[in-house]
């Protein structure tokens, strides 16, 4: 099995010293750092990311995967940076304000990185402007948001009046999700995808930037 | 009044409360606010929605805990007031329900995930649970309602600190699951059978399953519960699956619906129903109406 091939195996199985050793021998090798990032470690993370979404496996598996990673990430990213290599996009996300819930926006976070998004996370109790202000300064091709109180949803809609309000809504897209969101709800206020979990949440990201 | 368990070993069936999340809120919780600031705050709308619940027929009455472990209150920096917030909760309730109905202290998830998953170490989590559990111990609960949970790492630190603290109260543990084309299972993996016997093994008294469904769904979970269970079980549905209505959630399950669901639920055999999400002093009304209360 080639390099590239063993990295996604070992990412699979949650082995982040084994990612890290594999990926430096890649490196070391001169394997292009794209191929090391797509072929490696986002392939392996897209096949745990599609087990998870059909509960093959669960989030303990999804964690271990998401740490080797990050292990690999380590390594790739700094070269990555060094050769301006795009990322998928990048998407900033937050937990509505009023809303402290923020593991399953988490899971979308890693998700989303190991699918090659920027990913800048506000964080929880995040403010209408904060969402778009962070958005405007970091180019941002996608807003996702999250609540899990049924109180707080409201405030995904002034998300998505604020960035019409300042003529964005052909450069940033917005994208909802969480237990009491629906694709229904997302419809109404008119954001632009419904997510219903962190892994549905990286094929919506991919079309709303492809 | 008579242990809990005494009650359920002569087959009575005992009636919970119901959400408490959404009348905080109608009463004025500020979406954002921990719920547990309210204890400090205003200790009179606690006892209040107490009374409610007393009066709607409930027997075991839950504390405004759940989000109490100093390490959940450690996001709102709030974690040197652990011992007061757990205390005055408790206080609160039993002002309010007197010697009528049971005290149930409730104790949720910290939000933190264990190692290797996360990054807490599970000494530092059971040393939350345990600062917790005591505070509720001393202030004098008849119940600990370990909920919410799908960690069985977690739910099996919580109940053994618990245990430790408490050795002769009632410990009630139940969990959380999704649906999935291999069955139930809670989003870390873990299924009823394991979740029926671990949390025995942890020392629970009652053991069973919170949130995530109405009625429906909760009716096959109870049964297979039973099934996998060596003690009795519980099961606090919510009020179906939130629904979009004009840009509102709604809970869509009414106190009718229950009512027209709960002999299939008895037949099961659980033997503590109470309501989670979405549900009111009217769905605890209903519920009553149809269990007879023994004393």
């Amino acid at each position: 099995m080639d390099l590239l091939a063993q990295i996604a195996e070992q990412l699979e199985l949650g082995d982040d010293e084994r990612v890290h050793d594999l990926t430096r021998q890649a490196i070391d090798a001169g394997t292009p750092p794209a191929d090391i990032l797509n072929k490696g470690l986002i392939a392996g993370m897209n096949v745990v990311g599609e087990k998870f979404r059909v509960r093959e496996i669960f989030l303990p598996d999804v964690l271990l995967a998401a740490k080797a990673m990050y292990a690999g990430m380590d390594l790739v990213k700094p070269l990555l940076l060094k050769e301006n290599i795009p990322t998928s996009g990048t998407v900033v996300i937050g937990s509505v304000r009023g809303d402290l819930h923020d593991i399953g926006k988490n899971l979308v976070g890693i998700m989303l990185k190991g699918a090659g998004f920027e990913v800048i996370d506000l964080g929880a109790d995040v403010h209408a402007e904060r969402f778009v202000d962070a958005a405007v300064a970091q180019r941002a091709s996608i807003i996702g948001m999250s609540a899990l109180l049924t109180t707080t949803m409201a405030v995904m809609k002034e998300v998505v009046n604020l960035v019409d309000e300042r003529g964005l809504r052909s450069s940033i897209k917005i994208m909802v999700g969480g237990a009491p969101v629906s694709a229904e709800f997302a419809r109404e206020i008119g954001a632009d995808a419904y997510a219903y979990d962190a892994a549905s949440a990286v094929d919506r990201a991919r079309t709303l930037v492809g | 009044m008579k242990d809990i368990r005494e009650r359920l070993a002569r087959g009575d069936v005992m009636l919970g409360d119901g959400a408490w999340g959404t009348l905080l809120m109608a009463k004025g919780l500020p979406a954002g606010e921990p719920p547990e600031m309210f204890t400090l705050d205003r200790p009179a709308v606690i006892e209040e929605i107490a009374g409610l619940y007393l009066e709607a027929g409930a027997e075991l009455i839950t504390t405004n805990t759940f989000g109490a472990s100093p390490l959940k209150l450690s996001s709102f920096g709030l974690a040197d007031r652990t011992e007061d917030i757990n205390t005055l909760a408790v206080a609160a309730v039993r002002r309010a329900v007197g010697d009528k109905a049971y005290v149930s202290a409730s104790v949720g998830p910290t939000g933190r995930l264990l190692l290797p998953f996360g990054d807490t170490d599970p000494a530092e989590m059971a040393a939350a649970f345990a600062r917790q559990a005591a505070a509720l111990a001393a202030a004098g609960v008849d119940l600990f309602c370990v909920e919410t949970m799908t960690d069985l790492n977690e739910a099996t630190l919580a109940v053994s600190a618990i245990r430790a603290a408490a050795p002769r109260v009632p410990i009630m543990a139940t969990m959380t699951f999704e649906q999935t084309r291999r069955g139930f299972y809670t989003v870390m993996g873990v299924s009823i059978s394991a979740a029926a016997k671990g949390l025995h093994s942890a020392g629970a008294d009652i053991v069973g399953s919170n949130c995530g469904f109405g009625l429906d769904t909760m009716i096959e979970i109870a049964r297979q519960f039973k099934q996998h269970a060596a003690v009795p079980v519980a099961i606090q549905a919510n009020a179906g699956i939130p629904v979009t209505r004009h840009g509102e959630t709604v809970y869509p399950e009414t106190p009718d619906d229950v009512v027209s669901k709960l002999p299939e639920l008895l037949a099961t055999g659980v033997q503590i129903i109470g309501g989670c999400c979405g549900t009111t002093p009217e769905h605890i009304r209903a519920l009553r109406a149809l269990i007879p209360l023994r004393h």
